[in-house]
């Protein structure tokens, strides 16, 4: 539609800029500009370790929120990802306790766990009609109050697996971490689905008007269900990297990605309201979020300006193009 | 002739959450070990009504089809701010008091602004202003501590004539100065009207921008009256933000329970109370029944993922398909 009407200066520019997302475009020049900014307080913020360092940290989060990113176009939210970070990271490494066949089913079996609450949650939206936004809150409650049934309320001693921290920290490429090479090909796998499935067309449609895609033929209940189960396995599995990265898991672990990962879809141009967004977007916000993150930290701010800025950044930057459109 | 229907498929909800409440008490007191006695109504009111004045400020935004994340963390702030300022002479004391209620209405007011003139989604808004006020209590408390005027807090918390809670007292002060007016106001029935249908609402010339933003802006103040509260209970200050969260969680568990719609328009905050009080004893019961401890976070998820699911038996009464999507 905007191809149509825009003229101008945006008719000069090359294809590939006009075609552009502004959101998405914003998002890459505030990556810029930090990178920027950073280069001002140290040198090394330009250095390809640092770079390199930075996406491996934005891999845990980019795998977060590539579910979230879904259910978000879906039109929903999905805020059961702190204790479903928890529940991956805890069940796979519980699983590793149990002999040779636990360690080589920790991975799986602490991602179905994060594919159980998110069936939990896909249920209760689709077939149940309950707001997304209740009913996640609700089992995230009830992931919250299993694992302190289960680790006594104390950190589990359990360590993760040689095979979790191989994928959290190891190297198959040389130069390149593995982390950032899962959520390469994780990304890869949600673009292909988004852009080159029914499914993919579907998860937009509902986004747009559910109703609409009802009487479309889309098994719109069928679609919800498996997004928000792919969004509680994707929670599950980044608590798997995130146990593999500090070798053991701990009580309340994702508490800190549940506000990065949603930020970072919307920050990426998604709409919360669903039906538009690209991965693209989500990769931008992903790497803003992170650093960010980092640039506070290397700071050495503490605890309370780093989430003072945290959400003075985001409400700025929603306001800034993030805005519903007037309704009159 | 029918008047009295017409008030009772109104007050439903209420109803059904006072009703709820009043079994869970007499279950919770007959089975206390030291009975039904004052010392345990007045432990019980202490505990229920932080919950109640924060059940309360989410149904005002609740009410607006909205939703408030960050009531939870205002709660954290000025309990925080409480244990500083709230100190000294009686003059001093009022003082504080004044300036920790008009932090929380700042504070509210900030969400409203954000949500209608920013034309922010108000999951989004609330969780980050939410970090913002969070990041302020840790300044104000970077380790527990402060302290609070004690004579004012025992009073608060104690009990009058040496039988109803003080705590209860305030409460209802509160709703019949803040919730009684507001919900008889022009700005509570556009707060009503823009969540029921916010299109049909602008169409009728209610002035919904105004009502929301009053809704909004109560309800920082609903909720520092409950940080507030915290101080007199717990003579410190403590940026904790687990429990800031739970206040959120929970705040919203009180709202279904007490009938109000998520969806907007309907429900009463006098019901929100009574959920809440439920919400309370019913994770007290554990205790009573001699459970371990470790039980509860499960226990009250438990409850609160029965509670949100019986809103789905609405679903039968639909007729056709198409009323599933919103």
């Amino acid at each position: 539609m905007s191809e149509t009407t825009s003229g101008g200066i945006s008719g000069r520019m090359p294809a590939f800029l006009r075609r552009a997302d502004p959101a998405v475009a914003a998002a890459f020049a505030c990556i810029v500009v930090l990178l920027l900014l950073g280069s001002l307080y140290s040198r090394s913020f330009l250095s390809p370790e640092y770079l390199l360092q930075q996406l491996k940290v934005a891999s845990f989060l980019g795998v977060i929120a590539t579910g979230m990113m879904l259910v978000i176009l879906l039109g929903q939210i999905d805020l059961s990802v702190p204790w479903a970070v928890a529940v991956g990271a805890m069940m796979a490494c519980a699983a590793a306790a149990f002999g040779p066949a636990g360690v080589a089913l920790a991975i799986p079996f602490g991602v179905l766990c994060g594919v159980a609450i998110g069936i939990v949650n896909g249920f209760g939206v689709a077939y149940l009609r309950i707001p997304s936004m209740i009913i996640t809150l609700a089992t995230n409650a009830v992931a919250q109050g299993l694992m302190v049934v289960y680790t006594g309320g104390f950190s589990p001693q359990d360590s993760a697996t040689a095979a979790m921290r191989y994928l959290a920290t190891g190297f198959f490429i040389p130069g390149l971490p593995n982390a950032v090479i899962i959520w390469a090909l994780i990304g890869a796998a949600m673009v292909f689905v988004l852009t080159r499935t029914g499914f993919g067309r579907a998860v937009y449609g509902i986004g747009n008007r559910e109703r609409a895609a009802y009487l479309s033929g889309v098994d719109t209940r069928r679609v919800v269900m498996i997004a928000f189960a792919v969004s509680g396995g994707l929670s599950a599995f980044g608590g798997v990297l995130l146990a593999g990265y500090a070798s053991k898991a701990a009580q309340s672990m994702g508490d800190a990605y549940l506000l990065p990962s949603i930020a970072a879809v919307v920050l990426g141009g998604t709409s919360i309201l669903g039906g538009r967004g690209s991965y693209l977007g989500t990769v931008a916000g992903v790497i803003l979020i992170t650093l960010l993150q980092s640039i506070l930290s290397v700071m050495q701010m503490p605890e309370a300006g780093r989430q003072i800025i945290y959400g003075v950044v985001i409400v700025a930057m929603l306001l800034l193009y993030g805005r519903a459109p007037a309704s009159r | 002739m029918k008047d009295w229907r017409y008030w009772l498929a109104e007050q439903r909800g209420t109803l059904l959450a006072f009703a709820i409440f009043i079994v869970m008490f007499v279950i919770y007191t007959s089975n206390h070990p030291a009975g039904f006695n004052a010392n345990v109504v007045q432990t019980a009111a202490n505990k229920g009504v932080l919950l109640a004045f924060v059940a309360m400020a989410q149904t005002l935004v609740v009410i607006t089809a909205g939703i408030d994340l960050s009531v939870g963390m205002i709660f954290l702030l000025t309990n925080c701010l409480a244990s500083w300022l709230v100190v000294g002479t009686p003059a001093q004391t009022a003082l504080g008091v004044i300036a920790v209620l008009a932090a929380g209405v700042l504070c509210g007011a900030i969400n409203g602004a954000i949500v209608i003139y920013g034309r922010l989604q108000p999951i989004v808004a609330t969780i980050a202003t939410g970090a913002v006020y969070y990041g302020i209590a840790l300044l104000l408390r970077p380790f527990p501590g402060g302290s609070v005027n004690e004579d004012l807090a025992d009073a608060l918390t104690g009990r009058v004539l040496g039988v109803v809670p003080a705590s209860l007292v305030v409460l209802l002060v509160i709703v019949l100065v803040v919730w009684v007016p507001f919900s008889r106001s022009v700005l509570g029935r556009a707060a009503y009207a823009s969540g029921s249908s916010e299109t049909a609402a602008y169409m009728s010339g209610v002035p919904i921008r105004r009502g929301k933003f009053a809704a909004y802006t109560l309800a920082g103040l609903l909720s520092a009256i409950g940080g507030l509260f915290l101080t007199f209970f717990t003579y410190t200050g403590e940026a904790a933000y687990a429990s800031g969260n739970s206040y959120t969680l929970f705040s919203i568990a009180a709202v279904v329970l007490g009938g109000v719609s998520l969806f907007g328009g309907k429900g009463s905050a006098i019901g929100a109370i009574f959920g809440a009080l439920a919400f309370r004893t019913i994770g007290d019961l554990l205790f009573v029944f001699d459970f371990d401890p470790l039980w509860q976070p499960l226990f009250q998820g438990g409850i609160l993922l029965l509670a949100v699911s019986l809103g789905a038996f609405a679903l039968f009464r639909v007729r056709n398909r198409l009323e599933w999507f919103l």
